[in-house]
């Protein structure tokens, strides 16, 4: 599962068992800013996310991520790279 | 528009707290007569909320060693380490924690923090991978901030989340610095060291130690968690403070390293920034032979620690998960806990008040702690005035949760 759409559709639906329901959620979701999670709550959930796929965010990939695509394509770097 | 408007949103947050009645941001003690006894707002109060572990600050020894170095020195150093900051007393100071920690060399910082900032931002370069425990101190995310190398998370106390990320960097090239403290000072849990030391050895990384809330508190000797451990060989850099059981100010880092004292020429916050006082110097190094002289202040901390924690649990408080000097009780949510406090202080106890997101779990914590100097008779104070004010508010185990 390493295309990038596949990746979004699989954050979504992890993120729809911690935030309110009816949260609208798309890609373009800012995480915190639209979504309401606080700094432990995203760490939880990039943690989950990192054993699923079997690779580490550093502090920097994480700086840049602001929404639900950019975790997703920061991700599916780090899994080609680990496939390479 | 200000440019001091972002903070707007910390503002109403502060001013929220402030509504229920409560200020912990700025409490001012008016005089402090003991390690224990203090006034606030002309009123008594029992200190158990520091992390003057053994007492030391008023110890009249540390006190006289400190009166005579102000008057022999002065008051200030007024230059760097490197400049004309370095007197004896800082020399001799390294050459004291060297040998009680069994290593070649110690460097002296002006505080903890910045012991932090200058090892962990040096240390790591550009190719290097800094692996640290998420619940880690301020200071040692700041150092990680200020260094070039990427920096990973592992879970807290969590050596399989460690060892599987380390597991993941096979085949890169650069070292791999793991980071860890000895007791982590919000909830008071200790590092399973052993088990980061086996992770450490079998990835070939390199390990450094906060023992901030550790020295003179854990080991036989007062060495800190890798003492207490037996890992003391694996650990390739302890960092320590004097702020704490010391009862001064200042930090340090100790190795083994062959060519350590290079990292004088080249760590920023040890050289743009002035030396410690020979005053503090001179107390700490006192202190550290009352630590090293007098083991029965580790022995009465611990006989507090137990009588603390052993108080509060029986009454019914959610803990930390190990007893020891610190001892954290768990509340439901912000509101309580700001009461709670307020409430504690008008019976005359002082605790510190964690609020998140500096606590780990996004609870707000009471963090008591005691000191090897409390008696009997004030641990009890403390805990039946808690258990009261927890009993009104209904956050005893089976009350409200
Ligand atoms: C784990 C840890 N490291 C470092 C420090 C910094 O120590 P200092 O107060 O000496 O700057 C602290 C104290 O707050 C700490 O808890």
């Amino acid at each position: 599962m390493t295309d990038c759409k596949e990746i979004v559709e699989h954050i979504v639906e992890h993120l729809r068992t911690v935030i309110p329901p009816g949260t609208e959620i798309s890609a373009e979701s800012r995480i915190v800013a639209d979504l309401g999670l606080d700094s432990l709550a995203v760490m939880n959930f990039v943690m989950a996310l990192e054993d699923e796929f079997d690779v580490s965010l550093t502090m920097d990939n994480l700086a840049q991520v602001e929404t639900i695509g950019d975790l997703a394509r920061t991700l599916a770097a780090l899994i080609s790279r680990v496939a390479e | 528009m200000s440019i001091l408007d972002k903070f707007v949103p910390l503002q109403h947050a502060y001013g929220e707290l402030q509504r229920w009645g409560a200020d912990p941001f700025a409490v001012t003690f008016d005089s402090v007569r003991s390690p224990v006894e203090a006034t606030i707002d002309g009123r008594p109060v029992l200190i158990f909320g520091s992390n003057n572990y053994l007492g030391l600050t008023f110890d009249p020894q540390v006190i006289a060693s400190g009166v005579a170095a102000l008057q022999q020195y002065g008051a200030g150093t007024t230059g760097s380490r490197i400049a004309n900051g370095t007197y004896q007393g800082h020399a001799g100071l390294e050459d004291r924690l060297a040998a009680f920690f069994g290593r070649g060399s110690a460097m002296v910082f002006t505080t903890g923090y910045q012991a932090n900032l200058a090892t962990i931002s040096t240390l790591a370069g550009r190719d290097d991978y800094l692996l640290l425990d998420a619940d880690s101190h301020a200071s040692i995310y700041d150092g990680s901030r200020l260094s070039a190398a990427q920096v990973i998370r592992f879970r807290h106390n969590d050596p399989d989340d460690l060892a599987r990320r380390l597991r993941r960097l096979e085949g890169q090239p650069g070292h791999r610095l793991i980071v860890v403290e000895g007791i982590y000072s919000m909830l008071g849990d200790r590092a399973p060291l052993a088990e980061i030391a086996q992770v450490k050895r079998e990835a070939g990384a390199t390990l450094l130690v906060d023992e901030a809330h550790s020295l003179g508190v854990l080991g036989e000797n007062g060495r800190g968690g890798a003492e207490e451990a037996g890992i003391e060989d694996d650990v390739e850099f302890i960092v320590g403070t004097f702020s704490k059981s010391l009862g001064g100010i200042g930090g340090f880092c100790t190795s083994n390293q062959p060519n350590f004292d290079i990292l004088r020429l080249c760590c920023r916050p040890y050289m743009f920034t002035a030396s410690l006082p020979p005053s503090v110097i001179a107390s700490v190094q006192r202190g550290l032979e009352r630590l090293h002289e007098e083991p029965r202040l580790r022995l009465n901390l611990h006989r507090n620690a137990h009588r603390l924690y052993g108080g509060l649990s029986s009454a019914g408080f959610i803990l930390g998960p190990h007893p020891g000097p610190i001892v954290s009780v768990r509340l439901p949510d912000v509101a309580i806990a700001v009461t709670f406090w307020t409430a504690l202080l008008q019976a005359g106890i002082y605790v510190n008040l964690a609020l998140p997101p500096a606590t780990p779990d996004s609870h707000p914590l009471l963090r008591s702690s005691v000191t090897a100097v409390h008696t009997d008779d004030e641990i009890d104070q403390a805990v039946a005035a808690m258990t009261e004010i927890g009993t009104a508010l209904g956050v005893l185990e089976g009350g409200n949760d």
